[in-house]
């Protein structure tokens, strides 16, 4: 009797891992032909014309965004004008915080539910890593992207970019010119570098700026890695992670960012200027791409023709993001002058490193940045 | 019939064993099985690195960040917990002070970091406030952005998880016994040591236990404070598993969570040698 | 009652002050942050009365009350009958509960979510997408916590006669659990409750992982995303509240409970 309970308890344990180890039976919304229609569409002609996607998209509702913080690149305005625009579609922006990997993860852990992300926005190495995860889709504008800016097939294609700075609070610091003068005794306690280069692309490009500034190359991250190990044996470089509340405290009064970032907080700190050093001008663009499994295809859809469309480029342009389109929309005329005008001046050639690049840098990061900062 | 009765304990325990089988099992094995591998494959590539000098350290200063913060809380919290519980029970005092340990227990993150930024940072206010009228510098190197600063910072959740936890077994302790104790002659000392102590010490090195496992496996706070060099154990894993530069070290991740339990699992082995050892001593 | 020797009392009332310092210090800096106005450094209301104006943040607040009385509950009701059958009949069993209660501290959450990602698409099948369906795992994470304090409370008492005293004079098992043990272990539930609520109110990582954006600290590092003072302000609002919430349902619970009294 005994043991039959305990082999019934047995076969029960079992049978519910077994279940949860399996994943549930998918909600198939293929009731509605024209949602699985929409996630093998390549073009919104495929959906016949931009009606045809609005009607789509509006039908599902919808829309999963992630990692969108609102004032990265000014995408808290963007998603209110989405909102404006197209009401019936609820959109949803979860985890703001989040980095290029989590996104990934996010569709991963949460695959088959109504709540995994439908779009991705990450930086170069994580979407390159991930293109097996991404639809093919082409946006109205597509012609008016260069060649090097997207994926021939329309896996992924750039969206905004911007150059590595130095932002500083010229109530608290005197004025930064270049990387040299971080090195003086007025910011001791003061520089802070937005996360870890070894996990954060943002971070990674600031020491290949250091790089660059101080002798090295997009294959020589050596000098930049030097730089901040100066930095911090004269006690300027504070190893805390700066967001707007150490910034506006006075905690991190200078902080090494991409220049939108820095841009976002002048709009609510006055006194914070941004520069970006000459001939070290590091450049990084950001991934658009539509996930393969999105929960809401044509919402996706929908949503990344809004972005590449002339009001979505120019309200990037509005958060101090150069817009991939930026180019094409100044000989049409249809780009925001003044924001693009307002845009930091930069002079020397910008560089962006190749993943192989990227690589050997990571590499010599993992092995040594810990010991020039420790 | 006595098989049955055998049996039947055990199964007053289903209900809680399924609960957990479905919700923490699932999470535990992916934990294991991703150790053991790599590109999908069995490997012990990962569970080697883990014994690397790099991830030896990073270990070693796992464990005495959070012994000295578990060791520290438990000691003031304790005391802490001492002084209410000699308070009645519908005192002001009391009420006000478990309720902010229930709270201040699960304080933590980028809040914590902020407020101890604020503080004791370079631009702090104290920092700021010991300068102007004492002219000390309490910022120094900027130890607070380093361990000994993760060290005190973590005492601040410490301390309020020890009264939490602690408190109910000093409640316990009748105030009868110390006056039975008194009339037969016992010192305080006496009291403490062969009434009181016996009594409390397994709750006491229970209590210690649970705070070494929150301080080891905490890292938001820590993430903000030390966000440069991964100086410990968590945070090492947060930067395998979304790190955008170094791509692809998600098993690594996993074998650095199996480390975890393990070690947890071996203070808690030692925890249980030490309760036996202390309930045979006190006898 | 014994009386504390005068010298005892100094001791207490230092002690009073030096842990008053060194906890209130750093909340006082946080009201200092969230008061003052970022370009003038002037003092200003502005962060709080956003907060207060904000109308997803109420409805997240009910939202995350029900969350953490659900948590309490499942919590209770699982935990605190298998602790005590654990202490009375299978005395074996106990280590093993103890680790598998610390287990969920030990796994990091970004792990806990990578394998508990298909549970939960099962949970959101069989559930929906609603926020309530955290309770699961929430009442995994705050097992290490509540455990503890239930282990001290039954440390203290001996459950063992109790149990035994009871059953002798014919109580049921229910009986003995409900109005003879549990009486006894008030502080302990207490406890165990007051770190439940703190966590669910509290907790971020499981809700923005697991997409759930209608918790309330979801909704105060959202709102807080874009406006440090905002942020920091909703940080102390939050640790009040909940002070508050707690100091609540401590009023209202037992008024004579106190068993030290002779």
């Amino acid at each position: 009797m005994a043991r039959r309970i305990l082999r019934v308890s047995i076969v029960a344990a079992v049978s519910v891992t077994a279940l949860a180890a399996c994943a549930p039976p998918s909600k198939d919304s293929g009731s509605s032909g024209s949602s699985a229609d929409a996630a093998t569409a390549t073009s919104a002609d495929d959906l016949g014309g931009m009606d045809g996607l609005v009607k789509a998209a509006e039908k599902e509702g919808a829309l999963n965004v992630i990692a969108l913080p609102p004032d990265w690149a000014n995408y808290g305005n963007i998603i209110k004008a989405f909102q404006a625009k197209y009401p019936k579609i609820k959109l949803t922006s979860a985890q703001p915080a989040a980095a290029s990997q989590d996104e990934i993860n996010a569709a991963k852990s949460l695959k088959g539910t109504d709540r995994a992300p439908d779009v991705f926005d990450l930086g170069q190495s994580v979407a390159l890593a991930n293109t097996a995860m991404f639809a093919k889709y082409q946006v109205a504008t597509w012609d008016d992207v260069s060649a090097d800016f997207k994926d021939a097939d329309g896996a992924w294609v750039n969206d905004y970019g911007g150059y590595m700075s130095i932002g500083y609070d010229s109530k608290k610091v005197p004025e930064v010119t270049g990387l040299d003068s971080l090195m003086g005794s007025e910011f001791k306690g003061k520089v802070a570098l937005n996360g870890n280069p070894t996990e954060a692309g943002a971070a990674f490009s600031g020491v290949m700026m250091a790089a660059l500034g101080n002798g090295g190359s997009a294959d020589d991250i050596g000098p930049g890695v030097d730089y901040f190990g100066k930095l911090k044996k004269a006690g300027n470089f504070v190893p805390v992670d700066p967001d707007p509340a150490t910034i506006e405290s006075g905690q991190t009064p200078v902080v090494i960012d991409w220049d939108y970032l820095n841009a976002a907080e002048t709009a609510k700190l006055p006194s914070w200027k941004v520069v970006v050093p000459d001939d070290a001008v590091v450049a990084g663009y950001y991934y658009q791409a539509i996930s393969k499994d999105a929960p809401h295809p044509a919402a996706a859809r929908l949503w990344q023709e809004f972005l590449y469309s002339d009001a979505g480029q120019n309200l990037w342009l509005g958060g101090g993001a150069r817009p991939v389109r930026a180019d094409a929309m100044v000989k049409a005329g249809t780009i925001d002058q003044s924001a693009y005008d307002a845009l930091p001046p930069v002079n020397g050639a910008s560089v962006t490193p190749t993943i192989p690049q990227t690589e050997k840098a990571a590499t010599y990061l993992s092995a040594n940045w810990a010991k020039a900062i420790g | 019939m006595s098989k049955l009765s055998k049996a039947a304990p055990w199964a007053g325990l289903l209900p809680f064993m399924i609960y957990l089988v479905v919700f923490l099992l699932a999470p535990t094995i992916t934990v294991v099985v991703g150790a053991f591998q790599e590109d999908g494959r069995f490997s012990l590539v990962n569970v080697n690195e883990l014994f690397s000098s790099t991830l030896l350290t990073v270990l070693w200063k796992s464990v005495l960040l959070s012994g000295v913060s578990a060791i520290v809380g438990a000691v003031l919290g304790a005391f802490l917990s001492y002084l209410i519980v000699t308070r009645p029970a519908t005192s002001v005092v009391r009420r006000v002070v478990t309720a902010a340990a229930g709270v201040l227990a699960q304080f933590g993150g980028l809040s914590l970091a902020f407020a101890f930024i604020a503080t004791l940072g370079f631009s702090g206010i104290v920092t700021k406030a010991v300068s102007s009228s004492l002219g000390l510098d309490i910022y120094g190197n900027g130890w607070i952005y380093a361990l000994p600063g993760l060290t005190l910072v973590y005492t601040y959740f410490q301390i309020p998880l020890m009264v939490i936890v602690f408190l109910p077994a000093l409640d316990g302790v009748r105030p009868q016994w110390r006056e039975a104790a008194v009339s037969l002659g016992a010192s305080t000392w006496q009291y403490w040591r062969q009434v009181a102590a016996p009594l409390l010490t397994p709750a006491f090195l229970g209590a210690l236990l649970l705070l070494f496992a929150n301080a080891f496996a905490a890292y938001a706070t820590a993430a903000i404070l030390v966000s440069q060099g991964q100086p410990i154990t968590p945070l090492f894993i947060r930067a395998a598993l979304n790190s955008e530069v170094m791509l692809g070290r998600q098993n690594l991740a996993f074998a650095l969570a199996f480390e975890m339990v393990i070690v947890v699992s071996i203070v808690m082995a030692a925890y249980a040698l030490l309760l036996r050892r202390a309930s045979r001593w006190l006898r | 009652m014994i009386r504390e020797s005068g010298r005892f009392r100094v001791v207490r009332y230092v002690a009073y002050v030096v842990f008053g310092l060194f906890f209130l210090l750093p909340l006082y800096s946080m009201l200092d942050f969230s008061t003052r106005d970022v370009a003038t450094g002037a003092r200003t209301g502005k962060a709080w009365a956003a907060l207060v104006q904000d109308e997803v943040l109420r409805a997240s607040i009910v939202t995350s009350i029900l969350l953490a009385v659900l948590t309490t509950v499942l919590m209770l009701a699982l935990l605190v009958p298998t602790m005590i059958w654990v202490r009375l009949r299978v005395p074996q069993a106990s280590r093993l509960i103890e680790f598998l209660c610390l287990l969920p501290l030990t796994i990091p959450p970004l792990v806990i979510v990578v394998g508990i990602s298909n549970v939960y698409a099962w949970v959101s099948y069989l559930f929906g997408n609603s926020a309530y369906t955290l309770t699961f795992v929430y009442v995994v994470l705050v097992l290490p916590y509540s455990y503890r304090a239930i282990d001290s409370a039954l440390s203290s008492i001996n459950v063992v006669t109790l149990a035994e005293a009871a059953r002798s004079l014919g109580a049921g098992w229910s009986t003995v659990i409900l109005r003879v043990i549990l009486p006894n272990i008030t502080s302990g539930v207490t406890n165990a409750t007051f770190v439940t609520v703190a966590l669910v109110l509290g907790e971020y990582t499981f809700t923005s992982l697991l997409n759930f954006p209608q918790t309330m600290p979801y909704v105060i590092a959202a709102i807080g995303k874009s406006d440090a003072p905002v942020s920091v302000a909703a940080a102390l609002g939050s640790l009040i509240f909940a002070t508050l919430l707690l100091l609540l349902f401590s009023l209202l619970g037992r008024r004579n409970r106190s068993a030290k009294e002779a």
